[in-house]
């Protein structure tokens, strides 16, 4: 994909993002929160906004969003107010939606993300809650549109930004870390495509080195990081080719098209909807004790940068590995787990970014399925670093065998194999012999000088061994033999 | 031949019994609950057609719920309210029963739950003998926005019951039912009550759940009981208050409880009120009878200023109607109650049908209002500006209520008014209000109670209203008036 790059404009981007909460139950009601269940089976009259019914604050989602708020390091408010937002829609049951707009629940807050370049912190204006309204369908050619109401009430987080972001590679970053922390936090699966995470984007270009902000445009509708960063580059460029060429942008709201890669205009700010906010009578105000917040922090689990430190502390890890395995919580896991079972840490975490993650990569799988136990996989690594077996047999024979054979350990099928490391030095002296005699031109021309022929008598020799010697020593003994 | 001796004239007196003395009668076998349903009943039957109280009546369900009753009286394992018979306003949400909320916009909807305050009496074997007339979600002083014809008062059938819990005054009034549940958003109970010369008592805002509540401005509606005794009052209110984890804004009964009762004697009056041009003369004349028979027990009566008068009711007006606008924005055709049979050429067209052939005048009216108040041109010059006034009106009302127990003045300034007499100005008709809605734009408990009749023979009112959760030491003062 190609960047925007312009000499002349600067993008200011801000986003929402939406994190859908893994409660049990719903914002304001006791109906289930889950995921494609069939539709209309997790509603209630609450949630289908029958008359006479109240809202009702699950405080789980209040837990939810402090977590969010003290992993950040924003401020908490002590008192929370919800209001109310009017627009008519036919899966918004209540013709409201309750959210907050006076009072989010945290103020503030930034997150660091790392760019190819430099390292930047993200700063955030608030995280405030709210519900998710139902889902529209639409058919085809049916002229009647469905309504699942399941999602209906689901509570919601959005996590707003200051507008400082300047490129689709920052937005992209941080979508990408707030996934992370929402999953470390075990708040949102962070399921872009499902819904349960979304992002909408406000862009306006302005001439660099100026301060005031051009007109806004708002996208929505894309369900993955990479669409997100698509539509900013589609938004920036047509948004500069409209300036260059003296159009005037209009503050509007578009849709981002995955298919065409394309934003088209959904409404237009004058056909947009006044929400007539105001403070919800039906809630009453929620207070936040310090004492509150404090059980919160005490139940905070590792945080992603949290545990990239530690594995740099504890386990000597570059920081390089270190960020890659602290991509997710459970890649984490996985390595701290296998790492009570071997000293070889480094080791350990070649394995996973090496073949581990190529086969995760290639069976599309996540850590949590992958067929091969922490301990294993460390017994996997010892015996490449005691020397038991060499890492091109470990990589290429025990660990696809280890991803069939689950219940026997490397060990076993090692030795079932018979594939440990020739180290008689006899036998392999035996074979050098043999290679040297098998070649006798090459042996001249060795000496002659060409000496990378040694490589072609180590493979010879390898062979020979049938893959089971140390390469080192044969490299060591073949030298020798020529030497004579 | 004994026993139909000693039936008759009980019968006679079912309405005019307490309910504590219903109650012995009951457990001494003197009476069963299947009389006291039969007699209510048969009240009905003589009247409803020409009162228009009730929208429905439960006959059989409240004849079998009866007979239910008189077993577990017998077998002495009836609840505290047993054979109590109730009436509930339409604006109220019965479990598998129609509720309307007198409007044809939930014609045909029938409610999966019960409202908290219902359900409370039944589980105490209360008996629901029917649904009652009213304004159209709440929206009247009249019960004439009602969509399926207004309640009328049963003292004289050429004037209103007053609204907009109407029907449930006149159900009260003409012997109907023993108790109504009634709804009060700004004098909703208190005024058919004084209408209709019964007693009604609207609680403070926070006692009693609002859950099964068709809202109307949900910062100010509130369920109360309305009676011919005020000892029924206070007992149905002590059964429907307190918390249920459905209604946040409902204070724990434990607060309320702990609040120690004031031995209330300083009792104050509003000058702007007592004095008020819209006051008719016979009502401003029984009034300051009532201060003087109570100057007379020991009580000290002072007038007191109250500069808000002029601002109760605009403030009333814009914030309940701004809570309307959105309350009522779930009846769009799409899930539930009326949608248009017209073809619609799209969505929106489809909302401005259903809304427009469904919803009455009144109510279209008040929707405007509050989506204009709302609006972001004029959403500080109205909505904000008046949230401040309220809060204002509270603190000056409560300061009123720190050098008194309790405030008074006639529950409304006229009589009932004739069938058509207001309906053409709704402004006249909101100044019906003007005594009423401070108890709710201050959340304040109020009740109203009969203060005789005027020359034409119709129903006075006197209201007292007192402190957050004094609603015992209110029902006792209005218990000297009585």
């Amino acid at each position: 994909m190609s960047t925007f790059q312009s000499t002349i404009y600067q993008p200011v981007i801000g986003l929402e993002i939406h994190a859908q909460l893994q409660t049990d139950s719903k914002i304001f009601a006791s109906d289930a929160v889950r995921f494609g269940r069939e539709a209309n089976t997790l509603i209630s009259p609450i949630s289908l906004g029958h008359p006479g019914t109240l809202p009702f604050l699950n405080k789980r989602v209040v837990e939810y969003a402090i977590k969010m708020g003290i992993a950040i390091g924003s401020d908490i408010n002590e008192w929370q107010y919800f209001d109310r937002k009017n627009y008519f829609y036919p899966d918004l049951p209540k013709g409201y939606q309750i959210t907050q707009d006076k009072t989010p629940i945290c103020i503030g807050g930034k997150i660091k993300v790392k760019l190819k370049s430099e390292e930047k912190f993200i700063s955030f204006h608030h995280i405030h809650l709210e519900e998710d309204a139902g889902k529209s369908m639409h058919e085809g050619d049916n002229p009647f549109s469905f309504i699942d109401y399941n999602r209906a009430g689901t509570p919601l987080i959005e996590m707003v930004t200051d507008p400082t972001l300047h490129s689709s590679e920052e937005a992209f970053a941080l979508v990408s870390e707030v996934r992370k922390l929402v999953r470390y936090l075990g708040i949102c699966d962070g399921n872009m495509e499902e819904g349960s995470l979304r992002a909408d984007v406000n862009i306006s270009l302005r001439p660099i080195g100026t301060e005031k902000l051009g007109t806004k445009v708002e996208i929505k509708n894309m369900n993955s990081i990479r669409n997100i960063q698509r539509a900013i580059e589609f938004e920036c460029t047509r948004q500069a080719a409209m300036i260059d060429a003296g159009e005037t942008i209009i503050q509007e709201t578009r849709t981002f098209d995955a298919h065409t890669g394309k934003t088209s205009s959904m409404r237009v700010k004058e056909t947009m909807n006044d929400y007539r906010y105001f403070p919800e009578p039906d809630l009453a105000p929620l207070h936040i004790s310090q004492e509150w917040i404090n059980e919160v922090r005490a139940s905070m689990p590792l945080l992603p940068w949290e545990q990239e430190q530690e594995l740099v502390d504890q386990f000597g890890l570059p920081a390089y590995d270190a960020h890659f395995l602290a991509d997710s919580k459970e890649m984490a896991l996985y390595f701290k787990e296998a790492a009570n079972f071997t000293k070889a840490y480094k080791a350990l975490s070649n394995w996973l970014m090496g073949p581990v993650k190529s086969h995760m990569n290639e069976s599309l799988l996540h850590i949590q399925d992958f067929e091969i136990s922490p301990k294993n996989l460390a017994e996997i690594v010892d015996l490449v670093e005691l020397g038991s077996i060499t890492h091109n047999l470990a990589a290429h024979q025990l660990f696809p065998l280890c991803l069939q054979e689950r219940s026997k350990s490397p060990k076993q099928l090692v030795d079932e194999n018979g594939w440990a490391l020739v180290d008689n030095n006899d036998e392999l002296n035996n074979f050098v012999q043999e290679v040297i005699q098998a070649f006798p031109d090459k042996v001249k021309e060795y000496h002659k000088g060409k000496k990378g022929l040694i490589a072609l008598f180590i493979g010879e020799v390898m062979k020979k061994s049938k893959g089971k010697a140390d390469p080192k020593l044969v490299n060591q003994l073949v030298q020798e033999a020529l030497a004579q | 031949m004994l026993l139909c001796f000693i039936e008759y004239p009980i019968w006679m007196n079912i309405s005019q019994l307490k309910y504590s003395d219903l109650r012995k009668l009951l457990d001494q076998g003197q009476l069963t609950c299947v009389d006291i349903v039969k007699y209510y009943l048969s009240q009905i039957e003589a009247h409803n057609a020409t009162l228009h109280a009730f929208l429905e009546v439960y006959d059989t369900e409240a004849l079998d719920k009866a007979a239910l009753v008189d077993q577990k009286i017998k077998s002495g394992t009836a609840g505290e309210l047993a054979g109590l018979v109730i009436g509930i306003k339409d604006l109220l949400c019965y479990e598998d029963h129609h509720s309307y909320a007198g409007s044809k916009i939930l014609q045909s909807f029938k409610s999966t739950f019960s409202a908290t305050a219902i359900q409370r009496l039944i589980d105490q074997d209360a008996i629901v003998i029917g649904r009652q007339n009213c304004d159209e979600f709440g929206m009247g002083s009249t019960n004439e926005n009602s969509a399926f014809g207004p309640a009328l008062n049963f003292k004289n059938t050429a004037h209103v019951a007053g609204g907009s819990s109407g029907g449930s005054a006149v159900a009260v009034q003409a012997n109907m039912c023993h108790v109504s549940l009634g709804t009060d958003t700004g004098g909703s109970i208190r005024m058919p009550a004084a209408f209709c010369g019964v007693s009604g008592l609207k609680p403070t805002y926070g006692r009693v759940s609002r859950w099964g509540l068709i809202a109307y401005a949900s910062s100010f509606d509130s369920i109360g009981p309305m009676a011919r005794h005020l000892e029924d009052l206070a007992l149905v209110l002590s059964h429907i208050s307190g918390a249920d984890g459905q209604d946040s804004t409902v204070v724990s009964s434990n607060e309320f409880l702990a609040k120690k009762p004031i031995q209330g004697k300083r009792i104050a009056y509003i000058k702007e009120m007592a004095e008020h041009p819209s006051l008719q003369a016979d009502i401003k004349k029984a009034f300051f009878e009532k201060l003087e028979l109570l100057k007379s027990k020991g009580y000290q009566v002072n007038a007191v200023d109250f500069p808000y008068v002029d601002a109760l009711l605009p403030t009333y007006y814009v914030l309940t109607t701004a809570e309307a606008s959105s309350n009522l924005s779930r009846f769009d055709g799409v899930k539930f109650g009326h949608r248009t049979k017209v073809a619609s050429k799209d969505l929106v067209d489809m909302y401005k049908k259903t809304r427009d052939e469904a919803f009455g005048e009144e109510v279209k009216r008040r929707i405007m209002l509050g989506t204009f108040v709302l609006s972001a041109d004029y959403y500080d010059a109205y909505y904000t500006k008046a949230q401040k006034v309220r809060r204002l009106i509270k603190d000056f009302t409560q300061g009123l209520l720190q050098d008194h127990d309790f405030l008074v003045s006639p529950t409304t300034s006229s009589t009932a008014y004739r069938l058509g007499e207001k309906t053409m100005d709704p402004l006249q008709m909101y100044l019906g209000d003007l005594f009423t809605v401070q108890a709710n734009v201050a959340g304040l408990p109020a009740i109203s109670i009969p203060m005789g009749e005027d020359s034409q023979s119709l129903p006075m009112g006197f209201q007292i209203m007192a402190d957050v959760f004094q609603e015992e030491a209110m029902l006792e003062l209005a218990t000297e008036l009585v």
